[in-house]
């Protein structure tokens, strides 16, 4: 166990926490605006992950292009679940909303398993990452690098679209008061589709651009998605920035914890969910109050 | 439910080997032990308001729990599936303690994590477990062997058993319950400590499932890590909302319909999830009651009004904000 190997492990465990991040931002920024939680997030991540692989083996697509398209045809069909099935059960009760979303989960996968099969698929790196950056004894890869400002582009990206744009401002003034917003002209119902397939877009983002990290198979979408309710419980749903917080901490237990004690390392995120949800229900950044009893 | 309506399925229930053949009555079984399984959950859901992702964690653990003892210690049928049950309750009394901290989609999530933990662990554990082999060779007794002994058996256990959730949930207990459900508040200034209750309710809800996995164990004469998965936690969710989770008979109806759906379906098509899923999405859009709902309503069978579920959960969501 050398330095170099620790900064190896730490640096797999940020990639890791890029994706997840973008994964969870999406989840978070949909919930709190929407007020929906969506099961399908995982089911929408691997069909980025899916169609990058489509765009680029089968279309012969540059990668950069098949990753920007990826994301925009999964906030796209985020778009038309919105606005098709959702939309219709805002006002009724949480379990139904959480039902329509399981369903989808069930849809996405096996239609996924209809065009794909079961087989596992995979998409390499572009040519300009697919290097690394040496420092001494230390390996950076080029790609991990690209994932972690991608996800500090999202995180200073929402940031802006929140604080510094019209639309932003209106959909975080719908946050705290729906009914004014809707007094004041605004189109609700429109602001909440927009939300939704903006968290939609990175979801499928993450899909697109993890898609050279590992393998792309069936069973991926349920893996990511309790990794991502657990990454937005631990960081608090509805804050960014405990969502990014939370991510690096699940990214590097796993990545740490599956080099170090192989056993326990894919209980080790609920662990810490259990750990937190106990100690702070709403959450390591979030305000309390939230689904306590 | 009309009585002539309950007269008619208990003596359906009672001649079914004479008239049917084997396999039918293979389904049967299955469709009694998921109905079990099913009115366990919504003892939670429908009793106490509480959704909970994780249910299969309870069954799976009655599952190997009998599975272990009757293989590795040679323990006879019956007292194994007693110590299922009492395996089943703790397991849902130290997973219940903290999840019933916890309303709405924070407690949904929780069991689900809960759940995941299991699923890993009694994948992992491959020196007890057998990993994702599982344990296999499981043998009722000589005189259950027999798939229509092994029928009446089932029959009797899930009739009993059925009987009790019916009469816990008329108890005064279960009308606590309830009153929970629709007002927290209110029941808690009536002075009744509301987390104590849905924890009692979570470890019987979680005894009635492991007792469940207890009677499939030797009926599928293996168990596997499968039986602790996020699908199997999602059976009774779909069977419930299935069959109507408003009305106390809505599980069973909805664990025949879904069972025999899966039998036949799978004849044709192993696309199993998309027609679940479309079912489910076609019945929480137009058939908020489950069938059984719908068929009280139109029919007049019974009086089922659709009623709010979870009504804190909206009030949790609204703290969060988005910034």
């Amino acid at each position: 166990m050398t330095f170099a190997d620790v900064v190896g492990q730490f640096l797999s465990g940020l990639a890791r926490a890029g994706v997840l991040f973008l994964i969870a931002a999406g989840l978070s920024f949909i919930f709190g605006v929407v007020k929906i939680v969506n099961f399908a997030h995982g089911a929408l991540y691997m069909v980025g992950a899916f169609l990058t692989f489509s765009y680029t083996k089968t279309l012969g697509m540059s990668f950069w292009v098949a990753v920007l398209l990826a994301a925009v045809s999964v906030a796209v069909i985020g778009l038309l679940m919105e606005i098709l099935i959702f939309r219709r059960v805002y006002g009724r009760p949480v379990a139904d909303q959480l039902l329509l979303t399981f369903a989808m989960v069930l849809i996405i996968h096996d239609v996924v398993r209809l065009g794909y099969g079961s087989n596992l698929r995979s998409v390499s790196r572009p040519p300009l990452l697919a290097g690394a950056v040496f420092m001494g004894d230390i390996i950076f890869p080029s790609y991990y690098i690209f994932i972690v400002v991608v996800g500090v582009a999202v995180l200073a990206g929402f940031w802006a679209f929140l604080h510094k744009t019209r639309l932003g401002k209106t959909i975080r003034a719908a946050v705290g008061n729906r009914e004014m917003v809707a007094c004041l002209g605004k189109p609700l119902p429109w602001l909440f589709t927009v939300a939704f397939a903006a968290g939609v877009f990175v979801d499928g983002l993450a899909g697109a651009i993890g898609a050279p990290l590992g393998g792309i198979r069936l069973g991926m979408d349920f893996d990511i998605i309790i990794l991502a309710f657990a990454t937005v419980i631990v960081g608090g749903f509805g804050s960014l920035p405990g969502t990014a917080l939370a991510a690096f901490i699940i990214g590097e237990a796993y990545s740490f914890g599956i080099w170090l004690m192989p056993a326990i390392a894919l209980s080790l995120p609920f662990i810490i969910m259990a750990a937190v949800l106990i100690v702070r229900p709403w959450g390591l950044l979030g305000r309390s109050g939230g689904g306590e009893l | 439910m009309k009585r002539w309506v309950l007269i008619v399925v208990g003596v359906v229930a009672l001649v079914l080997p004479y008239v049917t053949e084997p396999i039918v009555v293979h389904t049967a079984i299955e469709i009694l032990i998921m109905a079990l399984f099913a009115m366990s959950f919504n003892l939670l859901f429908d009793g106490a308001g509480l959704l909970t992702f994780g249910h299969g964690c309870y069954f799976g653990v009655g599952a190997y729990t009998a599975a272990l003892l009757m293989v590795e210690m040679r323990m006879p049928m019956f007292p194994a599936m007693v110590c299922a049950m009492v395996m089943g309750g703790l397991t849902s009394l130290v997973f219940g303690y903290f999840c019933v901290r916890l309303t709405g989609v924070y407690f949904s999530i929780l069991t689900l994590a809960f759940a995941q933990l299991m699923f890993s662990v009694f994948q992992q554990a491959y020196t007890i477990t057998g990993g994702d082999l599982g344990i296999l060779d499981i043998q009722p007794p000589a005189f259950l062997v027999e798939v229509n002994a092994y029928y009446y058996f089932t029959l009797l256990v899930v009739g009993v058993s059925i009987w009790l959730l019916w009469r816990i949930m008329q108890s005064p207990f279960g009308r606590t319950l309830h009153a929970s459900r629709d007002s927290v508040v209110r029941t808690q200034f009536i002075g009744i400590n509301v987390r104590r209750y849905r924890l009692a309710a979570f470890v019987v809800a979680g005894v009635f499932a492991s007792l469940a996995g207890g009677l499939f164990a030797p009926f599928n004469r293996a168990v596997a890590p499968f039986l602790v998965s996020w699908v199997k936690s999602s059976d009774p969710v779909l069977m419930t909302l299935l069959g109507g989770s408003a009305t106390f008979w809505g599980p069973v109806v909805g664990a025949a319909v879904f069972t025999t759906l899966h039998e036949v379906a799978i004849g044709y098509t192993t696309y199993w999830l998309l027609l679940m899923g479309g079912i489910l999405l076609f019945g929480v859009l137009f058939l908020p009651g489950g069938i059984l709902g719908f068929l009280e309503e139109r029919l007049h069978v019974g009086a089922a009004a659709p009623r709010t579920r979870m009504t804190e959960a909206s009030g949790a969501s609204s703290n969060a904000r988005a910034d």
